[in-house]
């Protein structure tokens, strides 16, 4: 299939290599974390003795302001805010999808009309609709949020599917119809499907980090993951009255924060360099700066 | 070759290499020829013969990883392009040597009008100012032929056809009145009526401003028109060289041969076009003897392992290959190896 | 060019009707109402009675009309929290917020711009790729993490700047008008360099691309040619195609640089509309709430609108 020759480019980019390895500590620390630790994220312990203590040995990203060992908190908050983001991607994905092919596809006027939507829906600054929605349907359970976070993130990759059908379904009418008989929807899958797959889990990989920041900014006002599920934004949310103090508090899950979303970038951006190596796309998102080698004919392509 | 003048331009052991992930590729490998003052050269070669190379050589245009190889000697005015410093080569480059590029289309600033464009080889070489730079385009632009100059001046390239986005290009080249203008594949991409009136454009323009032309083409057929000498290049050297009828009447190389062979003419009875069996070798990986042997259809042992030199055919007239040692050998042709090998690809 | 332009006008009118009406019913849609907090004074029937006098007893449809209605009048309804017209609220707060986020666009166009350019022309040196990193580590920062590490570090840490808010809240009235501008200044520093970073990763990522694929190009090489200074064949040549990418990019960034004010306005108590947005989701204040996220796509329509006509402006193969 397509991807495997992408998939082995991909792995030789040195930075490609560190963001799997590291979202794939993350994903066994969010797993299996929180049993290792023996403090667990909402527990309480001593109230007065380990209130507020910064980080020390025992305590490797201090205590909260709940006594609450921020470590345990990070780790536990990691299989939420991970979860949460792999889960409203997938949902975006689906839907994205489904309404990129049914414009492409049908075309005329309802494509028409299902674009002018989608421009109305990507002029809504995503931010300010989840707080609208999260903020007047609070508390939103998880499963909404997850809903909400999905349902708000498709609209990019709806356009960038959408331009692939219709690309797709052109060919189909110039000849390979004829040539290849009545199998015209097969051939659009057969045909759309490649060319839609590597932008789509790029336009994923991106997503998900940019989810879990999202995600957790919500939470740091109030109206994302409720306690006393520990995301990483509500982590914030305990600390942001004492953060003064508390620099502890702001900073680790901060940084853990920061290195996920990196790491996922960095994948996304490597995987864009190696599953579209050659991108003929005149609306190009920007490519890291990976080092691709040029060719010698390239060079030389004027003879 | 010499004219009892010093010639305008000598160009001396012109080595460019190409230092890649792949190997260095030796793009241009001791190429040497001269040109005289108003005189039009063919530089005629298929592509990858390094013909374009030498040409953006001779204007140091060769980015990394390529580079002029050291010890290379292109002698113009007096001094050697190769190793003055960069502000006296870009005083070079549009003024005394211009370069008319293959894809017109590609080759203009789409953002620009094309009159500043031309404008701004005045302004760059400070000949003028924004006025007079502006007057100066637009005269030119009348030179080669536009009509309503003035009014043309103002627009952009995507609002004028391919042959007179070409015409541009040319005026652009010689607003400055250069000493030589190297043109690229100037009409590869233009239909066959507009290629024949650029091709008059130039003659006329070289008539005029007694400028000299090296005309880089792959096409023989706008060689035998417009030059008066051909170098034919192949495997980044010099393989044969000899004016213009000459050539056409004695080839001497194999490739030469071929080349005029594969030449489709009028009133000809042939059902498929002749090619020269097999493809050009990678530049990485010349090979040791003589580069064309594989293709070659009178090559022997001597071929594959010996390396030829320039043999002198005939006044002014040279060709790398040693049948001009044994010219007993060009009775025996045979398939050439990449056909015996089994793949013409 | 000017049909088009008609068009556009047209496009984007449709557009803000769109956003209203989807705004409108997922905010009257929720659960509750204005009047739904408890309090023991509040008997059912004031409850009752509000509700009448405000509209909230009929049904949608009509709510959605009158609502069409008010809008096209300027009205934008009424905040019970801050006890004023929603119109008065926004004549308030969006000032704030255009200054804050116009600066930082623009610092951060700028300073994308010229960063881009520079990893393009010194691609794959010690510049590039330091730069590149520190700006994808900086694009991977939350957006609210970021303004509160900045709080942190100058407010807290090192006294530097002022801990938030637009201007002092004793002082500023009392100081003369050079020492008042200062302290504007002084409060707008740290809110304005949170969203410039955030952004200009992004500019400056896409400007790389833009250049990398400029630089290569044949005209680039023609200029070369011509003797212009390698100076002006990247600033002016490479860069003047370049930038018409980054116009397109302006459009998509708007919606994610306004979603970064919320939150740098949260962070550093800046009263603009994301501040305003915030605490009226607390208060149930619904008019705010479905104006301030109209206002908000409106800026939105009309900067793509303003990026529209940029480009063609910088393009002329777009004018004919």
């Amino acid at each position: 299939m397509h991807s495997n020759p992408g998939l082995r480019r991909l792995l030789t980019h040195r930075s490609a290599r560190w963001a799997l390895a590291t979202i794939a500590v993350l994903v066994v620390a969010a797993i299996v974390g929180p049993w290792l630790i023996s403090y667990g994220g909402a527990e309480q312990l001593d109230i007065v003795r380990l209130k507020n203590t910064p980080p020390s040995w025992s305590h490797w990203f201090g205590t909260d302001q709940y006594s609450r060992d921020v470590l345990s908190r990070v780790l536990s908050g990691a299989r939420i805010s991970l979860a949460v983001a792999s889960l409203s991607v997938l949902f975006a994905i689906t839907i994205g999808t489904t309404y990129g092919l049914v414009a492409g596809y049908v075309g005329g006027a309802i494509d028409g009309a299902m674009m002018r939507v989608l421009d109305g829906a990507l002029s809504i600054p995503r931010v300010l609709l989840l707080l609208a929605v999260l903020g007047l349907w609070h508390p939103v359970p998880l499963s909404g949020l997850i809903l909400l976070l999905g349902g708000t993130g498709w609209f990019a990759l709806s356009r960038l599917v959408r331009a692939e059908t219709m690309t797709a379904r052109r060919l189909e009418y110039i000849g390979a119809a004829e040539a290849l008989g009545a199998s015209g929807r097969r051939i659009l899958f057969r045909h759309l499907l490649p060319n839609v797959a590597g932008p789509i889990i790029v336009s994923a990989t991106l997503s998900v980090g940019n989810v879990i920041a999202l995600e957790a900014g919500l939470s740091y006002l109030g109206i994302g993951a409720q306690p006393p599920t520990p995301s990483w934004g509500s982590i914030f949310l305990d600390g942001v009255d004492f953060y003064a103090g508390n620099w502890w508090v702001v900073l680790f899950p901060g940084l853990a924060i920061v290195a996920t979303v990196l790491a996922f970038n960095v994948l996304g951006d490597a995987l864009r360099d190696a599953l579209d190596p050659r991108q003929l796309h005149s609306h190009r998102v920007p490519s890291g700066p990976s080092a691709t080698s040029t060719s010698v004919n390239e060079l030389l392509k004027n003879g | 070759m010499a004219e009892t003048n010093a010639p305008l331009l000598r160009v001396h052991d012109l080595r460019t290499y190409f230092y890649t992930d792949g190997g260095v590729a030796r793009a241009v490998d001791g190429v040497s020829f001269e040109i005289a003052a108003g005189e039009t050269v063919g530089l005629v070669g298929e592509s990858g013969c390094g013909k374009s190379v030498t040409a953006l050589s001779l204007l140091r245009l060769i980015r990394p990883p390529g580079r002029i190889e050291p010890g290379s000697e292109i002698e113009f005015d007096g001094k050697n392009l190769v190793t003055i410093d960069e502000a006296a080569m870009r005083a070079v480059r549009g003024a005394r040597i211009s370069m008319v590029f293959q894809e017109p289309m590609s080759a203009l600033n789409p953002v620009f009008t094309v009159g500043d464009q031309i404008a701004e080889v005045v302004r760059v070489h400070h000949a003028g100012s924004k006025r007079e730079a502006w007057d100066r385009a637009v005269a030119m632009l009348d030179t080669v032929g536009i009509p309503a100059p003035a009014q043309r001046a103002h627009e952009y390239p995507h609002q004028l056809s391919g042959g007179m986005r070409q015409r541009i290009v040319i005026a652009m080249a010689l607003v400055m009145n250069p000493a030589l203008v190297i043109a690229d594949e100037p009409t590869t991409a233009l239909d066959v009526t507009i290629q024949a009136q650029i091709l008059e454009l130039l003659r006329s323009l070289q008539t005029k401003f007694g400028t000299s032309i090296l005309l880089i083409t792959h096409d023989l057929g706008v060689v035998a028109e417009s030059v008066s000498r051909v170098i034919v290049m192949y495997g980044g050297e010099v393989v044969e060289e000899a004016a213009v009828a000459e050539l056409f009447a004695r080839a001497h190389h194999p490739y030469t041969e071929g080349l005029l062979h594969a030449m489709p003419q009028v009133g000809q009875e042939r059902e498929r076009l002749a090619t020269i069996p097999g493809t050009v070798p990678p530049p990485t990986a010349w090979p040791a003897g003589c580069r064309f042997h594989d293709r070659c259809p009178y090559a022997w042992e001597r071929c594959v392992a010996e390396h030829p030199p320039l043999y002198q055919i005939g006044a002014g007239h040279v060709s790398r290959c040693h049948l001009a040692d044994e010219p007993e050998r060009r009775a025996q042709k045979h398939e050439p190896l990449v056909v015996a090998a089994g793949s013409s690809s | 060019m000017r049909r088009t332009l008609a068009a556009r006008l047209l496009q984007s009118v449709v557009v803000v009707f769109i956003v209203t009406t989807i705004t409108f019913f997922v905010v009257r849609l929720a659960p509750g109402d204005p009047f739904s907090y408890d309090s023991t004074a509040i008997t059912p029937a004031v409850r009752a009675h509000w509700r009448a006098q405000f509209g909230y007893d009929q049904p949608l449809g009509v709510q959605y009309v009158k609502y069409l209605a008010s809008v096209a009048h300027g009205q934008f309804g009424y905040s019970f929290e801050r006890h004023e017209p929603v119109v008065a609220a926004l004549r308030e707060t969006l000032p704030n917020t255009l200054l804050l986020a116009g600066l930082a666009l623009g610092a951060s166009f700028l300073l994308g711009v010229v960063v881009g350019v520079v990893q393009a022309t010194h691609r794959g040196r010690w510049f590039d790729r330091v730069s590149s990193g520190l700006l994808l580590t900086l694009y991977s920062l939350p957006d609210f993490w970021g303004a509160l590490m900045m709080l942190l570090l100058f407010s807290y840490w090192w006294r530097l700047l002022p801990a938030g808010g637009a201007v002092d809240p004793v002082m500023h009235d009392y100081l003369p008008a050079g020492r008042a501008l200062l302290d504007r200044i002084s409060h707008l520093v740290l809110p304005a360099t949170s969203l410039t970073l955030l952004t200009t990763a992004a500019v400056a990522r896409y400007q790389r691309s833009a250049m990398l694929d400029a630089l290569p190009a044949d005209y680039v090489r023609t200029a070369r040619a011509k003797g212009v200074p390698e100076r002006g064949v990247v600033w002016c040549h490479a860069l003047r195609t370049a930038l018409t990418p980054m116009v397109v990019l302006l459009g998509l960034l708007l919606p994610a640089l306004l979603g970064g004010t919320v939150f740098v306005e949260k962070v550093f108590s800046w009263p603009g509309i994301g501040y305003l947005a915030v605490s009226a989701i607390n208060a149930r204040d619904y008019d705010v709430v479905t104006a301030t996220v109209v206002v908000g796509s409106v800026l939105v329509v009309i900067g793509n609108l303003l990026a529209d006509l940029l480009h063609a402006a910088i393009d002329p193969r777009l004018r004919a």
